[in-house]
């Protein structure tokens, strides 16, 4: 079936079908002739003149400026909290429940709630990411955690390595490739309850914008905005999340 | 090194029978123990009792140092080596800080592994990885070393080169050793004394000197005729092999 991939024959195979995309895309929007749906020429020209002229990258910023604070807190708190659960069953019983109730809470439910509760405040909006995204990473860090190798585990004891030895060279590489899973899946999530924050109580973001843009029906800024940061997270997810995979699977044959 | 007593009551496993019962044991400081009996019987537990890694049974195990200080090398019957650590830094994670780099170099060397020192263990042989698991045993001077059947699925002409390295290391720093194995061969080759043990629950049945001189324990017509006699002697000990 498969046979091995030519790397070169992909690369070029991505860029045909980014190609075909944006023809069909120039197509249905000239055949169509609608505001609603602005060819992807006029789209370029809105994104290049908001880089250069407009607020798009203070917007972008911004965004970006949650995105990472909210990720960061949810990622360290929800593996401290991971582990926890996942090495005493006793407290892993007893919030077990919450997890649950927390898992299903819609998004656009903590949202509204922490604004009510604590303002509408930066506080608040990154609050309210970091709610969503928490349960998830427990979840993920606690079943990596329960399963944890009790032969390397022993080792370590017998030998008797320090706490931090443990932490750092048997339980973490072990932990790493569940952190890596929830990390990817939690950086797209996280980006769009961002922008649903910022929509319904900041003035400024990404959500902020696009809801101004729906207001006055503005398309290409709207697909603008869209494509500059679908292109930033792809950068963070090639430069960054691929590399650390990489580096947490190079013992691996 | 030191000495250990042992004395064990009891020993259960929930949800299981007695696993050992009545075992007591005084090994002198500086003497190869082998522990022989069927397999299943107990043996690995008790090294685990031994180690500290199992603290619910009844009875007491004291060392001739005190607990704390008695440091203890151990070679499970899988090496158990981190494999997203290299040969080199598995070895040095159980050493203690500031420990000169020529005592890991030289271990390396008598055992053959300084080619892959640099290595993930998982492209490693399983004769090799044991002997790596060995090094790092070694590595820590312990003053008890104890090993599960360290070296079984290892080929014939493999675990003999590995054996003899064995004792050399052994003979240079004179740690007490308990090896399990359920080879009656291997263990008048290697041992002082063998401890025969029953099926669970596990309880000493003999307690045998080996008189064989040091210097002719690879003379494997020696070894045979030892354990003939030994067979002979006490035909109890058919069933446990």
């Amino acid at each position: 079936m498969t046979s091995t991939v030519n790397p070169q024959r992909t690369r070029y195979l991505a860029g045909l079908s980014l190609f075909v995309f944006i023809l069909l895309w120039h197509g249905i929007a000239s055949w169509l002739a609608t505001p609603v749906l602005p060819e992807p020429i006029k789209v370029a020209e809105v994104l290049w003149s908001e880089i250069y002229h407009g607020d798009l990258l203070h917007h972008l910023g911004m965004t970006l400026f949650r995105l990472t604070t909210s990720f960061i807190i949810a990622m360290i708190l929800g593996s401290a909290l991971g582990i926890l659960l996942g090495r005493t069953p006793t407290i892993d019983h007893f919030f077990d429940n919450w997890l649950i109730i927390f898992l299903n809470i819609p998004a656009l439910v903590t949202i509204i709630l922490c604004y009510v509760w604590f303002g509408l405040s930066e506080v608040a909006a990154i609050l309210a990411v970091v709610v969503n995204k928490l349960p998830n990473v427990i979840v993920t860090l606690r079943e990596g955690a329960k399963s944890l190798d009790k032969d390397l585990l022993e080792m370590a004891q017998s030998y008797r390595l320090t706490r931090k030895k443990i932490l750092t060279q048997v339980i973490w590489p072990q932990l790493h490739p569940y952190f890596m899973a929830a990390a990817r899946s939690g950086i797209a999530l996280t980006w769009k309850i961002v922008l649903v924050v910022e929509l319904l109580g900041r003035s400024d973001g990404m959500g902020f914008q696009l809801h101004l843009f729906f207001q006055l029906f503005d398309v290409a800024s709207i697909l603008a905005y869209t494509i500059a940061f679908i292109t930033v997270i792809q950068i963070i997810e090639i430069s960054l999340l691929k590399p650390l995979d990489r580096y947490g699977r190079r013992w691996q044959r | 090194m030191t000495d250990i007593n042992l004395t064990i009551e009891d020993k259960k496993f929930p949800h299981s029978d007695r696993i050992i019962a009545h075992l007591e044991l005084h090994i002198p400081s500086g003497e190869f123990v082998c522990l022989i009996g069927p397999s299943g019987c107990g043996k690995s537990t008790l090294l685990n009792l031994i180690a500290g890694l199992d603290k619910n049974y009844q009875g007491s195990i004291t060392f001739g140092t005190p607990q704390q200080d008695c440091r203890i090398g151990y070679v499970f019957q899988n090496p158990r080596l981190l494999p997203w650590r290299t040969v080199r830094e598995n070895i040095e994670l159980v050493l203690p800080l500031h420990t000169p780099a020529h005592t890991v170099d030289e271990l390396l060397a008598s055992m053959k592994l300084t080619a892959v020192q640099e290595t993930y263990p998982q492209r490693l042989s399983l004769g090799m990885s044991r002997r790596v698991a060995l090094v790092r045993a070694f590595a820590i001077n312990p003053d008890i070393l104890l090993m599960d059947e360290p070296f079984v699925s290892l080929d014939a002409p493999t675990a003999r080169k590995i054996r003899k390295q064995l004792i050399t290391l052994w003979d240079q720093q004179q740690h007490t050793v308990l090896f399990v194995t359920h080879d009656l061969r291997e263990a008048i080759t290697l041992a002082d004394r063998l401890i025969f043990l029953s099926n669970s629950p596990m309880t000493i049945v003999r307690d045998i000197k080996i008189t064989i001189p040091r210097t002719q324990r690879f003379d494997d017509s020696q070894i045979e005729t030892f354990r003939q006699q030994l067979l002979s002697e006490y035909p109890d000990l058919g069933p446990l092999l």
